[in-house]
């Protein structure tokens, strides 16, 4: 297996609603960045590889056949990955893995969603006849889970209220994030209107345009960029059905069989040590703990402890959502991609005011549909 | 001629039409609903039973075919409040949703809690389904408009805690 | 590169529409068989991917619940793409030569019925500039025939003749929906359709699903008395803009086939995935193939069009046709958006 390292990261200014840009306007801003950090052009890249969540969002089918021309992919071979939420780590697994077979020296991968275009809130509470319908909306169907780990851990009731204060304090020092409240408090969040019991507005993410790219290659390809790279040291992904008796939705076991098999593969046994920092995919404040736990880096039933303690701050032992997280901007198709990406640009010094002092080792984590599908990627400043 | 300005967005309205399809385990349900009956189906090889059923046990990966009638009474295992109004519901908020493992069923069933105060839904409550007037009855989810708590002891934790 | 091969197939029969079955229904069989024809047991297989389309099931993340089909339990390494099953089976091969797993599951499924076919497709194009005029897929493919025999001087009796072989060929094979006697100058009496194609140049709606397995080296060998080995597989794309290329050649077809290395060998048969009449002339002169090369012995897209599975079916098809001996070397190809817009093309060999 060759490795793949990650030479170029650029992101867009993730917003309510980017109508200065038109939507393959808006790809290509990211990819400029990437370019630009990787010092390459259209005529560099091998192959396209691109992530969006549902065509409904924006009301295009197969968006690759169209985006074709602005993506410079003419010629060349392109893929469209739809995994649900997680799609945006399912594309950049896929991208990685084209180097990592060999078969390409230089992959552009771009996830995206411009989805005030369309109606993403219709497309995600739309009536299908036969089935029954989506009363409570996507809070709707996780706030009960949340109730659940609330019971089981006895979590302490304002532990997503400091998840939430966390990352749109981060957030702050983010100029690509969506939503930016600068005078942000506890108090503030806690008596933000509550949505679906226990979860606030302010414990939620944003529906954000917004598009991110990435450039790898292989390694002797990485040896000419100008930049220093991010080396891809392992990737998973993990599936488990959406609905079946038993099921465990709050720690779901895709979830941690598929941590394991990252950690495995990396060469990690114990991650909160080995790992520096992680972006994790937390669309309601309450999953950073669920996810602390599911991927191992907390004892089942303790993860809100590392919330209180400060664990997961910016300057704790272990940050979690430097960057805001999927709270502050949230593109679908492409936050999980901007969770792999931000990983990387930790690794590679690149965080400015969010960064993480020297850190080596970071983990990028996505999941999907109803806490079944799972991507997840570590990356490392030195190559594997 | 006075200054045009840039077009920076065009609306473009798209319609299709689907015709849609129940599969033969949903038609089997929907039937069922239309006779006042919640039918669902035992997987032949882990013996769980699916309700509402799909024609397939999603671990097994095996069609499930046995019919297993469940009474509308069962257990709410957790819940939360709703206080945004919903585009599909014209209830207003704020109401309650939860997860029900029908007695006899093996996975929570989504469901409407009404004829409570939304604050007093509790996980281990009691329900039971409500049904739409015997005339108003026909192959939809519709048929039972919500559940009801009913008269009977909060269901102990160990019952239940599986399927949280 | 590592040696990965199609060690079975399984399809339903394309039918013009699938009124008991959901898709759950419809791929639950297909995989159970795909998977016990492979002779790898179902826990073993390393990796799964799908292909299928959301606006053909009418539905956003229609390819959810057909996970339900797979028993994915305990939990599996899988993915999704909203493309053809040939990307998905693109997918599976290139984690299989990463060489961290060395088996693959891939299906995938549609059902045309359910929307109005040519107008799904509609809205595969250029939101801004095309889609709003609503060209329907037949069409444009009407466009592109009337280019093509312009150019090549190639008549609509040619047209026909390639619809009346596939449909005569079709007959052999149980899967096939649209199958039969027809005669040429009878086919040519019809009226057009979207001049110059008439209906017989165009596929026919149908719902379906396929699956296949894939296995690397030592274990396709262990499984399958003769593995269909995938010798060569690559896929491109071409402008989206229809006026930016020449509707009448297929240079991503050539590029494909050529990094294949199509040319490298003899070819026995080619599966080539033209849903239109014309398109399967277009193909054949892409791929350099004189009427030595015998053309979709299964009848083609033209005899069953199961969208997001007829590129697949190529595929399946030819590998079939490797490993009952009946060819030595056969190609493979499947296409994607308006006007053979993107292409992949494969070289199955038999040891």
């Amino acid at each position: 297996m060759e490795r793949c390292a990650i030479v170029g990261i650029g992101q867009t200014k993730h917003d309510t609603m980017r109508i200065d840009v038109s939507l393959p306007g808006l790809l290509r801003e990211a990819i400029a960045k990437a370019f630009a950090d990787a010092g390459v052009s259209w005529g560099d890249v091998d192959a396209v590889v691109v992530g969006k969540a549902p065509d409904m969002f924006e009301g295009t089918v197969m968006p690759e056949l169209y985006l074709a021309d602005a993506l410079g992919a003419a010629g060349k071979p392109i893929l469209r990955v739809h995994t649900a939420g997680s799609v945006g780590g399912s594309t950049a697994i896929v991208a990685a893995s084209l180097i990592q077979a060999g078969i390409h020296e230089r992959v552009l991968t771009v996830a995206y969603e411009k989805q005030s275009e369309g109606n993403a809130m219709w497309a995600l509470t739309v009536r299908i006849p036969f089935q029954q319908a989506i009363v409570a909306g996507a809070g709707g169907y996780f706030a009960p889970l949340i109730r659940a780990y609330m019971t089981r851990s006895k979590a302490p009731e304002d532990t997503g209220i400091r998840v939430a204060l966390k990352d749109r304090l981060n957030a702050l020092k983010n100029p690509t994030s969506h939503l930016v409240f600068p005078d942000v408090t506890y108090e503030m969040i806690r008596d933000s209107p509550l949505l679906w019991d226990p979860i606030r507005y302010l414990e939620t993410c944003p529906s954000s345009d917004g598009a991110v790219a990435m450039v790898m290659t292989s390694e002797a390809a990485a040896k000419k960029a100008p930049n220093r790279p991010a080396w891809v040291h392992a990737t998973a992904m993990r599936s488990e059905p959406t609905m079946f008796p038993g099921r465990d939705q709050v720690n779901p076991r895709a979830g941690r069989d598929c941590a394991a098999e990252l950690y495995k593969k990396a060469g990690i046994t114990n991650p909160r040590k080995e790992i520096d920092c992680a972006e994790v995919y937390v669309p309601f404040s309450w999953f950073e703990p669920m996810w602390m736990e599911n991927l191992g880096i907390a004892p089942e039933g303790e993860g809100w402890k590392m919330t209180l303690e400060g664990a997961t701050a910016l300057d704790g032992d272990f940050p979690v959502n430097m960057s805001g997280g999927v709270l502050s901007s949230n593109p679908i198709g492409a936050s999980g991609m901007i969770r792999f990406a931000e990983a990387a640009i930790q690794v590679r010094g690149q965080a400015g005011e969010h960064q993480v002092p020297d850190a080596k080792r970071a983990l990028g984590h996505a999941y999907g549909g109803g806490s079944q599908f799972f991507a997840m990627w570590i990356v490392g400043a030195e190559r594997p | 001629m006075s200054e045009a300005k840039p077009v920076r967005a065009i609306s473009t309205p798209i319609r299709l039409e689907y015709s849609y399809t129940a599969g033969r385990a949903s038609t089997r349900f929907l039937r069922g609903m239309a006779q006042g009956r919640i039918l669902g189906q035992r997987c032949p090889e882990c013996g769980k039973v699916y309700v509402p059923p799909r024609g397939s046990c999603a671990t097994c990966g095996v069609p499930t075919e046995e019919e297993v009638e469940v009474t509308g009474k069962g257990t709410v295992t957790t819940f939360c409040i709703v206080r945004i109004p919903s585009e599909n519901l014209s209830i207003p908020p704020p109401f309650t949703c939860a997860h029900i493992l029908l007695d006899g069923a093996d996975l929570p069933f989504f469901a409407l809690i009404q004829e409570c105060p939304f604050d007093q839904v509790r996980m281990g409550m009691r329900v039971e389904a409500v049904w739409v007037p015997k005339e108003e009855l026909g192959p939809t989810f519709e048929c039972i408009k919500h559940f009801r708590p009913i008269d009977e002891p909060d269901a102990a934790y160990e019952t239940y805690k599986e399927h949280l | 590169m590592r040696d990965v091969a199609i060690v079975s197939y399984a399809q339903s029969r394309s039918v013009r529409r699938e009124l008991g079955a959901n898709e759950v229904e419809m791929v639950m069989p297909v995989v159970r068989e795909a998977v016990e024809r492979s002779g790898i047991p179902k826990k073993q297989i390393g990796f799964t991917v799908s292909g299928s389309c959301d606006y053909l099931a009418g539905q956003p993340f229609s390819f959810v619940s057909a996970l339900d089909a797979i028993g994915a339990w305990p939990p599996i390494s899988e993915s999704h793409v909203e493309m053809d099953g040939a990307w998905a089976l693109y997918e599976a091969w290139v984690k299989l030569q990463m060489g961290e797993v060395d088996s693959a599951l891939v299906y995938s499924f549609g059902k045309s019925s359910m929307g109005d076919l040519p107008e799904v497709l509609t809205l595969q194009l250029d939101p801004y500039y095309l889609a709003p005029l609503w060209p329907d897929a037949i069409s444009l493919a009407a466009l592109q025939a009337r280019a093509f025999l312009e150019r090549t001087g190639r008549s609509e009796r040619d047209l026909a003749a390639v619809a009346a072989r596939s449909r005569r060929d079709a007959k052999a094979s149980p899967r096939a929906q649209l199958a039969g006697d027809f005669d040429v100058e009878r086919l040519l009496a019809d009226p057009y359709l979207v001049a110059p194609l008439r209906k017989h140049d165009c596929p026919p709606i149908s719902d379906g699903a396929a699956a296949l397995v894939l296995a690397a080296g030592d274990l396709a060998r262990k499984v399958a008395r003769r593995p269909a080995w995938i010798r060569g597989l690559d896929h491109r794309v071409e402008p989206h803009q229809l006026g930016s290329r020449d509707l009448t050649t297929s240079v991503s077809t050539a590029e494909a086939g050529r990094r294949a290395g199509v040319g490298k060998g003899a070819v026995d048969l080619a599966e080539l995935h033209a849903p239109f009449t014309h398109q399967e002339l277009i193909l054949r002169d892409a791929l350099g193939f004189g009427d030595g090369v015998v053309v979709n012995p299964s009848g083609g897209a033209l005899a069953g069009n199961p969208m997001m599975v007829a590129g697949l079916a190529r595929f399946g098809e030819a590998a079939e046709r490797v490993m009952r001996g009946d060819a030595g070397r056969a190609v493979a190809h499947a296409t994607s958006g308006p006007c053979l817009q993107q292409n992949m093309v494969g070289v199955l060999e038999g040891e």
